[in-house]
């Protein structure tokens, strides 16, 4: 008998219902839809290209809608995870290869050859794929369109569209529905809009703003303090200096406040552009995320690396910027590192003094950190006299960062590799913004799953599909709560328990790591015996 | 260096292996016929239906054992000898033990029917169940039809896991309703308007009679008791009850009745024998709780109570307030308490019961008519909070005051609608009721 146990038990393909007309139907139209921008690419120059845009992303639109309907419209509400490992698409099958292979020659082509794209080189007009785009972007922001506003485009349509049909699969969840209606909004908003908009205000001589994506914060958004960023808002007027003060505020004032009610859900679940297209055109790929012991080794060390790399450069960036001129602006040098270093010296010494139990063997990797930093700030201050700081030019250690990290890691291997590696490979392992919210969220918040005693059945639902990685389970089964900084809480391990087991809450601090092991369901004589 | 050896590797076992190991350094071997590693048994059904793969059922990584110094070994013991401590296994193996705890677990009832070892026939409890499944029924195409015998919580989910794959699904109920043994008749009627909401054929009060053999020694069909009709099928799901898995030690000095008798302590009648989990049969009752409790988390319960028997201090395995969980379909059920079907009800039990007109989401509060003590929920598609409600019966609540807090005990995902103030509205209008 032919039979591989371990890896699938299906024998034969189970979903063995073929596609109904109206399903064809859609795949028809939406293929369709691509046809178009496959089109495109290849030079194909359409006549009018505003029409075959509306036409290429609405029959896009148009066919997801439609299939997503066939798919959950008519069924019951509740869980619809049948044959998620026997598709080929979901269980790292051929179409599964297939998707991530394109999705990461489109990233790279993107990234480094946005020629091929169809962008102009000084001054001529676009052509192929980026000049379908032209006319919306003329549209938005009266300038023709780049690589990145096409990107953009079809970032913020996956959103939408993969939200809708998010939406209907969990049609019986209220939490999952308002927090996809919230990633939809803020991205086509905040991302895809107000930009677009602020570019039009720069048509007028006393506006110089840059991108910016408000909702998107330092150091997720690692250009924001780059010197042609902060140049553009200081000579934007009052609402420059707004943004500007906006940003910083949305840091060190907003995003703790928020992070301490609400845990950092909040942003990963509710706001951020990259958990928005994890949650939503990435949900059929959650369950690929590693749970292994072994991965979250490499998560710890691998996001903390990415945070310490992005302080140090940002430091240098802005070091550098201010210029050594103290009549230059109110900041100098040395203020803005001794600044930086107290900052972080007080974190660290309240870490220190008040979790330093919570915190067990992992505060070593902390106190290294935290020392790394430090260590290069005096050597900032000591060796900054030029614009070279450590040997290394601070543009050069900017352009890295923006390479390896803002390029390959959280676009080509972080959305490409999704049918691989799961949908939060930039959020699970590389992002800075991820980390900083999870180190509060682990010591500095209201937020936690709480397990409900002893009903777990150690089914593994939760840790499947958890798209972190974490292995929900093993902290279920012992009647523990789940307070990982890791965990940017979707609840979908709450949606999927068949016993009603997780539920995502903000609560006291109390008790809110520890296990309630009498819950379990023993005596309380014998629980006294297992903690002793 | 004493050698404790556990006889199973399900949860029962391994929670025992696992809290000998935090508490001592004794040689720990676990021997198991049926996997290599751990396994939720519960998840199963999920293998099946594609929302999981086989290794997702295991809650710890292949490196766990050794890293524990758990030995695994996979053999079948044949019999014990209980004056030596010899294990032997039928591939002539033996080994010995200082300790043992015997965790072997269930097995499917079978009730002596005609046909009931054909092939095609199953149960659906073991791993080797699953992979039998698979064979025989990978698709609607290989499997056109197939019949479930046995009204419980293992036949509702073969319903699910077939319907998954689009089989058709005649699921044969002894009772008049389902389940309705154990759930009071308007929760078990809702339930049975969910299963026909899945197109599952549902035949309520209906015998199997026979199970009929083509000229290959396959299910062709069956034939139903009382009606005499036959529906030809393909599988045949045996689904009626679980009973203790302890044939082999029937012959041993162990004593025995429907499962292997033992005391509070888990001890058997033979000194250094021990069992736990859904083998064990206590020879007193505990509560209202059944002498063999095949549940989930009785299971984990005396696993880690007979650690702390033989590594620490004589234990009585004392379960706290009874609950249970368990899902059909697409409702979701759990019980904190006691709360009785028509079957079995004590006289001053007294049940309030709220239905939501989606006809999705019913509680029951059951309670003492006399002194209106809080007795126990049945909730279905809400989600309570089990440490409220474990509070609630230590604390020996009354009803009003539990059915005016049960806002408190809510435990559904953030954003949810909430009932509590239509429950508390039902309540407060009904008819008073005199006891008679």
């Amino acid at each position: 008998m032919n039979q591989n146990v371990e890896e699938s038990m299906s024998l034969a393909k189970p979903d063995v219902q073929d596609l109904s007309i109206k399903h064809k139907i859609s795949v028809v139209i939406g293929v369709f839809g691509l046809f178009i921008f496959v089109l495109a690419l290849a030079n194909i120059d359409f006549p009018n290209r505003g029409i075959f845009l509306m036409l290429a992303i609405g029959s896009i639109a148009l066919g997801t809608i439609l299939y997503s309907n066939q798919i959950y419209s008519n069924k019951s509400k509740g869980i619809k995870n049948d044959s998620v490992w026997f598709k080929s698409m979901s269980s790292k099958g051929i179409l599964g290869w297939i998707t991530g292979i394109v999705l990461t020659l489109f990233y790279i082509v993107l990234y480094f050859y946005p020629q091929y794209l169809g962008l102009s080189s000084t001054g001529a007009s676009n052509t192929g794929l980026i000049a379908l785009f032209d006319p919306l972007s003329y549209l938005l922001s009266g300038r023709p369109a780049s690589q990145w506003f096409v990107y953009g485009t079809l970032y913020t349509l996956a959103i939408l569209i993969f939200g809708y049909k998010f939406m209907l699969k969990y049609k019986h969840n209220r939490y999952q529905q308002l927090r996809t209606g919230s990633v939809m909004f803020f991205q086509l908003g905040f991302a895809f809009l107000i930009p677009e908009f602020m570019a039009r205000l720069n048509e007028s001589a006393s506006y110089n703003l840059p991108y910016y994506d408000l909702k998107s914060m330092w150091p997720l958004n690692y250009y924001l303090f780059d010197g042609w960023s902060i140049n553009g808002f200081l000579s934007s007027g009052t609402l420059g200096l707004i943004l500007l003060i906006f940003g910083v505020l949305s840091i060190f004032v907003v995003s703790p406040i928020l992070t301490y009610k609400y845990g950092k859900r909040w942003y990963c679940s509710w706001v951020c552009g990259c958990g928005a297209l994890a949650e939503t055109a990435g949900d059929s790929f959650r369950q690929l995320s590693s749970k292994k012991l072994s991965a979250w080794k490499l998560e710890r060390w691998l996001i903390h690396t990415v945070l310490v790399f992005s302080i140090i450069m940002t430091t240098a960036v802005v070091y550098t910027y201010l210029g050594s001129d103290p009549h230059k602006f109110w900041l100098t040098r040395a203020t803005f590192l001794l600044s930086a270093g107290i900052i972080l010296t007080s974190i660290f010494a309240i870490v220190m003094v008040f979790k330093r139990k919570e915190l067990g063997k992992d505060a070593i990797f902390g106190a290294i950190g935290f020392f790394v930093i430090i260590a290069s700030l005096f050597i900032l201050y000591f060796s900054g006299t030029t614009d070279k700081i450590f040997i290394v030019k601070s543009s050069t250690l900017r352009s890295a960062y923006g390479l390896y990290i803002g390029s390959i890691f959280s676009g080509v291997v972080g959305t490409g590799f999704y049918p691989i590696l799961g949908n939060r490979v930039w959020c699970r392992f590389g992002c800075p913004m991820a980390a900083i919210l999870g180190f509060q969220q682990r010591l500095f918040s209201k937020f936690r799953i709480t397990t409900n005693g002893g009903q777990c059945i150690s089914c593994g639902n939760c840790s499947t599909y958890c798209e972190m990685g974490i292995d929900v389970r093993a902290y279920a089964q012992k009647g523990e709560n789940i307070v990982r900084s890791s965990c940017v809480g979707c609840g979908v391990c709450s949606a999927v328990c068949p016993r009603g087991v997780l539920k995502l809450e903000n609560g006291s601090l109390n008790g809110r790591i520890n296990s309630n092991e009498i819950l379990l369901g023993n005596d309380v004589n014998l629980i006294t015996l297992l903690k002793r | 260096m004493e050698h404790i050896v556990i006889i199973g590797n399900g949860i029962s076992g391994v929670t025992a292996a696992r809290h000998i190991r935090k508490l001592s350094n004794k040689r720990i071997t676990i021997i198991s016929a049926e996997s290599d590693y751990f396994f939720s048994r519960t998840a199963l059904m999920y293998v099946y239906m594609g929302h999981m793969k086989f290794e997702h059922t295991q809650p710890y990584e292949d490196w766990f054992w050794k890293k524990n110094k758990i030995e695994l070994v996979k053999a079948y013991v044949k019999d014990i000898n209980t004056n030596t401590k010899t294990l032997e296994f039928d591939n002539r193996d033996a080994l010995k033990c200082d300790k043992l705890i015997i965790a072997t677990g269930s097995k499917p009832n079978k009730f002596g029917w005609p046909g009931q070892d054909l092939k095609g026939v199953l149960g659906m409890y073991h791993k080797q169940d699953l992979e039998n499944l698979e064979i025989l029924a990978p698709n609607n195409k290989v499997c056109k039809h197939a019949v479930i015998v046995g009204g419980g919580l293992i036949g509702i989910e073969l319903a699910e896991m077939l319907n998954s794959r689009h089989i058709p699904v005649t699921f044969l109920v002894r009772e008049s309703s389902f389940w309705n043994g154990v759930l009071p008749n308007s929760e078990s009627q809702m339930i049975n308007r969910h299963i026909k909401s899945h197109h599952i054929d549902l035949r309520l009060s209906s015998n199997l009679k026979e199970i009929v053999s083509d000229e290959n020694g396959r299910v062709k069909s069956i034939i139903i008791a009382e009606s005499g009709e036959e529906i030809s099928c393909n599988i045949v799901g045996l689904t009626a009850g679980v009973s203790p898995n302890i044939n082999f030690i029937k012959s041993t000095k162990i004593d025995t009745n429907k499962g292997v008798l033992v005391n509070q302590y888990l001890e058997t009648n033979i000194p250094d024998v021990y069992a736990v989990g859904d083998c064990a049969e206590q020879h007193n009752p505990i509560g209202n709780r059944r002498p063999v409790e095949a549940v989930w988390y009785t299971g984990r319960m005396m696993g880690e109570t007979i650690a702390q028997t033989i590594c620490a201090e004589k234990t009585a395995y004392q379960p706290g307030h009874w609950f249970n969980s368990a899902k059909f379909f697409d409702i979701e059920y759990q019980t904190y308490g006691w709360v009785h079907g028509e079957k079995g009800r004590p006289d001053y039990e007294e049940h309030f019961h709220w239905t939501h007109e989606d006809d999705l989401k019913c509680i029951t509060v059951a309670y003492n008519r006399n002194t209106r003590e809080f007795l126990g929920i049945n909730t279905f598609g809400i989600r309570m909070r089990h440490e409220t409600f474990d509070t609630w019966l230590t604390d020996k609540r009354d009803v009003d005051y539990v059915i005016s807090h049960l806002s408190e005990a809510n435990f559904d995902p953030e954003f949810y609608k909430r009932f509590e103030n239509e429950i508390i509205g039902q309540y407060k209008n009904q008819p008073q009721k005199t006891s008679v």
